[in-house]
């Protein structure tokens, strides 16, 4: 940061950041506006590629989010091959009043929650019961009454050796992690850190509550990591 | 800010969640702490980690089964 910025009084600060990124989020959204629209005239046009580009942005995605009605992965592919098509069919009557992600993202809850039938769906009431595992073993953490430091680390975690971080182990790692995690766990680190997607886009994906979605990506995340906290150590 | 209540909070803390006062503190207290230094660092490493796996590769059955899709639509 440089010496002017750290001049200037907190607050101000603050809102100079602020207005900053509302102009960015502003021109991103109008540029991925101007980007569905050509992405909608190419695929009138029959363009495959601009296809497959959509596919390999969007399919993990959608099995991810057809998995938490349908509970089977034969099942949730299939549902995200209907959507596809549905969407190939309903694409000339796009009209870009969402964007192309939100209203692909639309179809594909609508259908699985249809396929998902009366089966009751796993989230979020069962998701956020029943597990209140903590991030951290209490046991690593010193007892309320320490004189000293009390909740503070009794053992601390040691740093990752940064050379390791980089092997495709490591990465296993974190695949296997997430495989092991309930099914709305899975699907909320899948959405927002695997795909990348925002906060809010999980939370209308999923059809969960703000709060909700944070719960459980607090869950998932402190999971993964303690998964590799113990390769790590071991 | 105990180290306990930090290991609670970083989630929202790293999705901006907190308010400004307890942002203050969570801030404070990692500028006196090494262990949650670490475990800041640690839980956005894993954050990172699992972006890398978006980097898969589309299984070849789906990728085949939905241009086959596309090629009927369009014909």
């Amino acid at each position: 940061m440089s010496a002017a910025a750290f001049a200037l009084p907190a607050t101000e600060m603050a809102a100079t950041r602020s207005t900053r990124l509302l102009s960015l989020t502003k021109c991103a959204a109008n540029r991925s506006r101007a980007d569905d629209r050509a992405v909608v005239a190419a695929l009138c046009n029959g363009d495959e590629r601009v296809f497959e580009g959509l596919v390999e942005r969007y399919h993990r995605s959608l099995v991810r989010i057809a998995l938490t009605h349908v509970h089977d992965g034969a099942i949730a592919e299939d549902v995200a091959q209907e959507t596809w098509i549905a969407v190939l069919e309903g694409i000339e009557r796009f009209e870009g009043r969402s964007s192309l992600k939100t209203w692909i993202f639309t179809i594909l809850a609508n259908r699985a929650k249809t396929r998902g039938g009366r089966e009751r769906r796993q989230l979020p009431i069962s998701a956020l019961a029943g597990d209140d595992e903590p991030e951290v073993p209490l046991d690593r953490f010193l007892p309320p009454d320490d004189p000293h430091r009390p909740l503070g680390w009794a053992a601390p975690p040691r740093a990752w050796p940064e050379e390791r971080l980089l092997s495709g182990e490591v990465v296993e790692r974190v695949r296997e992690a997430i495989a092991q995690l309930p099914t709305a766990q899975q699907a909320v680190i899948g959405l927002r850190d695997v795909e990348g997607l925002s906060a809010e886009e999980v939370v209308a994906a999923l059809d969960i509550s703000a709060g909700n979605e944070r719960v459980l990506l607090h869950r998932a995340r402190s999971r993964v990591r303690r998964a590799l906290e113990e390769y790590f150590d071991h | 800010m105990t180290c306990r209540e930090l290991v609670r909070l970083i989630t929202d803390y790293l999705e901006g969640g907190l308010s400004k006062r307890d942002r203050r503190r969570f801030e404070r207290h990692l500028r006196d702490c090494d262990g949650c230094t670490t475990y800041v660092e640690q839980m956005r490493e894993t954050v990172r980690l699992a972006g890398v796996l978006s980097e898969d590769d589309l299984a070849p059955q789906a990728r085949d089964e939905l241009l086959e899709v596309f090629r009927d639509w369009k014909s």
